[in-house]
């Protein structure tokens, strides 16, 4: 086991070099000229190109193949521009926006909680109606509950995210008034609120604030719904299918032969049995629950990371862009890894050599 | 041993009769399969129809003194703010959206199939390069990887088109070398081999035409989820831009004014709703009638 992470790990080297690649040339090797964007039409050409040699952008992109020739030392080759950014990297540095010259991972990790927060809810509420409406489906396979539970799925796969976010929005935030629809809390009781982690329910539940507390559960109400729904209807699908094959095993029918009431066989023996998948799918989709939060942080105006990629595009803010994509990337790739460790916790039956 | 001439046994069975009126006969004897065609039908019979059902101009009929109608016998989805038409518009439309969706699905499926049978096949540097670029591009969950794509390239349709169509690509090399790798040893193929047929041919005569089975079930799965993508970039405005009626870009523009005419915006999210579902059933039901092995419940 300790080998398989171990190679594992070393596997993820090469898949991060080559992110870091291709995240620089989307982001690097762009039209736009940075010093253009940063000083505006009206700088003159010699301030634009005393800031392009300031920010490395005089160098070449990959390999400084003209350093070498002329010094004949090979580390030259390295003076470039994807090499500056990987250094960078590595020390932690990702830059600076362009526009308001913050410092790019502060502002991510100032900003990653409440995305954090959005995906947890996303996922509570994809396991919460997931699972039960799976379990239902399976036990009474063929008939009219089965059917509904999967067209639930189906639909749950089919329908454009953003447009369900305006849908829900119209109905229970604009007609029935009954949820907010923008931000993490009501302005009011903003005003004294010090978060601490950044996840504003915990914050307040720590904080002995029940007020607060409601506030941020009511406003992620719609935008958890709005993102959890493809991971719910994969986790119905999911559960389902591996229910009705817990279900057909023999030692369901010898606990069933033994008398255990239905309930007991269904939750003890079945379903604990066919967790395992579920489980690993709903890790699975912690990636693509932080590249959907782009959509349905833009609509419900949620200040996470998502929205604030979607506005640097617009602004043309790249280090923004990069930071953000880095990000997430990185995350997907290493959640992943923890996902496919975590098989030999979760099911004892597996053996890694 | 056993097993793989039991499989020769019964897909030489299957070649008796057309194989492809075969597949259909499955579709269309199963109810998910009947559904999804149908709905497909609709939806496409309806967009290349859209010139004749709808009698007004998409882009230019406009009429401001008929803005923002609710629907009506005239104007079934009602009319937007410069007085258009929104029946017209959506199904102009479903041209939009479902063509850039097919055309972004089926260029992934010819050049990712294509790169998968070469790794697949040849093997060896060429394949851990291959599966390096793949991983890479897997690295991006979702919809990331075309957004940061369009927003690089600028925001037009054939951008939405080219970066959907880039993520969708690693899919296509992964199941074909896959399948790609067990073939190359098939007795046939190398039969074809000991005939003395040339590489080329024995790679795209015996070894692609009997892959294609995974790649066209996906296809139809991914057209979905393509739909949904080139929706969503119009919608973040990276897509289609007006006056292009595209659905994303439709329901972007509604959005605006969903409190005061929410028809603008309901009804073309219908629509990619409604296809994609069909879509999505019919993806389904191939996948059935092709793999029997994966029929279940």
């Amino acid at each position: 086991m300790t080998t398989y992470a171990a190679k594992r790990l070393l596997g993820l080297i090469p898949v991060l070099l080559g992110i870091s690649v291709l995240v620089f040339v989307i982001t690097r090797v762009v039209p736009a000229d940075p010093a253009l964007l940063m000083l505006g039409e009206r700088a003159t050409p010699e301030a634009r190109a005393e800031l392009r040699q300031r920010l490395g952008l005089d160098q070449p992109l990959f390999f400084n193949v003209a350093a070498f020739a002329d010094s004949g030392n090979p580390l030259a080759l390295f003076d470039s521009q994807y090499f500056l950014f990987v250094g960078s990297l590595l020390r932690g540095d990702l830059g600076r926006s362009y526009f308001t010259r913050s410092d790019v991972l502060e502002s991510l990790l100032q900003r990653f909680p409440a995305t954090i927060e959005l995906t947890l809810a996303a996922m509570a509420f994809a396991v919460l109606l997931g699972v039960p409406a799976g379990v239902l489906a399976a036990l009474h396979r063929g008939r009219t509950v089965d059917t509904v539970v999967l067209f639930l799925a189906l639909s749950g796969v089919s329908l454009p995210v953003f447009w369900l976010a305006i849908m829900l929005i119209n109905v229970f935030a604009v007609n029935l008034g009954w949820l907010p629809s923008t931000g993490r809390l009501d302005l009011i009781t903003s005003l004294d609120f010090k978060p601490i982690t950044g996840l504003y329910v915990l914050d307040a539940l720590l904080q002995g604030k029940p007020q607060v507390a409601r506030s941020a559960l009511e406003h992620l109400v719609l935008p958890g719904i709005t993102l959890g729904t493809i991971p719910m209807a994969v986790v119905v699908r999911m559960t389902r299918s591996a229910m009705l094959e817990a279900l057909g095993q023999d030692y369901v029918r010898t606990a069933e032969a033994k008398g255990l009431s239905s309930w007991g066989v269904v939750m003890k023996h079945a379903l604990r049995n066919a967790l395992p998948p579920v489980v690993t799918v709903v890790g699975l989709s912690f990636g693509s629950l932080l590249s959907g939060a782009i959509l349905t942080e833009t609509i419900f105006a949620w200040p996470g990371i998502g929205r604030w990629v979607y506005d640097a595009i617009n602004a043309r803010d790249y280090p923004i862009v990069q930071g953000g994509v880095l990000l997430v990337a990185v995350v997907f790739v290493v959640v992943n890894l923890l996902v496919d460790l975590s098989y030999a916790v979760i099911d004892p039956r597996i053996q890694y050599s | 041993m056993s097993l793989g001439s039991a499989a020769a046994l019964e897909s030489a069975g299957a070649r008796r009769g057309n194989p492809v009126l075969t597949t259909l006969r499955r579709i269309l004897r199963s109810t998910t399969g009947r559904t999804g065609l149908a709905i497909v039908a609709f939806v496409v019979g309806a967009s290349l129809l859209a010139p004749v059902l709808a009698p007004y101009d998409a882009r230019v009929d406009r009429d401001l003194e008929r803005a923002r109608l609710p629907p009506s016998l005239e104007h079934p989805f009602g009319t937007d703010e410069l007085g258009r038409d929104t029946f017209t518009r959506v199904w102009h439309g479903g041209r939009v959206s479902l063509s850039v969706g097919l055309v972004a699905v089926g260029l992934a499926a010819v050049v990712g199939s294509l790169i998968g049978l070469l790794a697949g096949y040849f093997g060896g540097r060429l394949d851990i390069a291959v599966g390096w670029l793949v991983d890479i591009l897997l690295a991006f969950p979702g919809i990331l990887l075309a957004i940061a794509i369009v927003a690089t390239l600028g925001p037009n349709l054939t951008n939405a088109l080219l970066a959907i169509s880039i993520t969708q690509v690693p899919i296509y090399v992964r199941i074909t070398r896959s399948v790609v790798l067990g073939l190359r040893e098939a007795e046939y193929v190398q039969a074809a081999r000991a005939l003395g047929s040339g590489t080329p041919r024995v790679m795209f005569g015996h070894v692609l035409p009997n892959s294609l089975s995974p790649i066209i079930v996906q296809l139809t799965l991914s057209v979905g989820v393509a739909i949904l993508d080139v929706a969503a970039l119009g919608f973040l405005g990276l897509g289609a831009q007006p006056p292009v009626p595209e659905w994303g870009l439709l329901i972007r523009e509604g959005y605006r004014q969903a409190s005061r005419a929410p028809w603008l915006s309901v009804f073309p999210g219908l629509a990619i709703f409604v296809s994609v579902v069909g879509f999505n059933l019919l993806g389904d039901a191939i996948r059935d009638a092709l793999d029997p092995r994966l029929r279940r419940a």
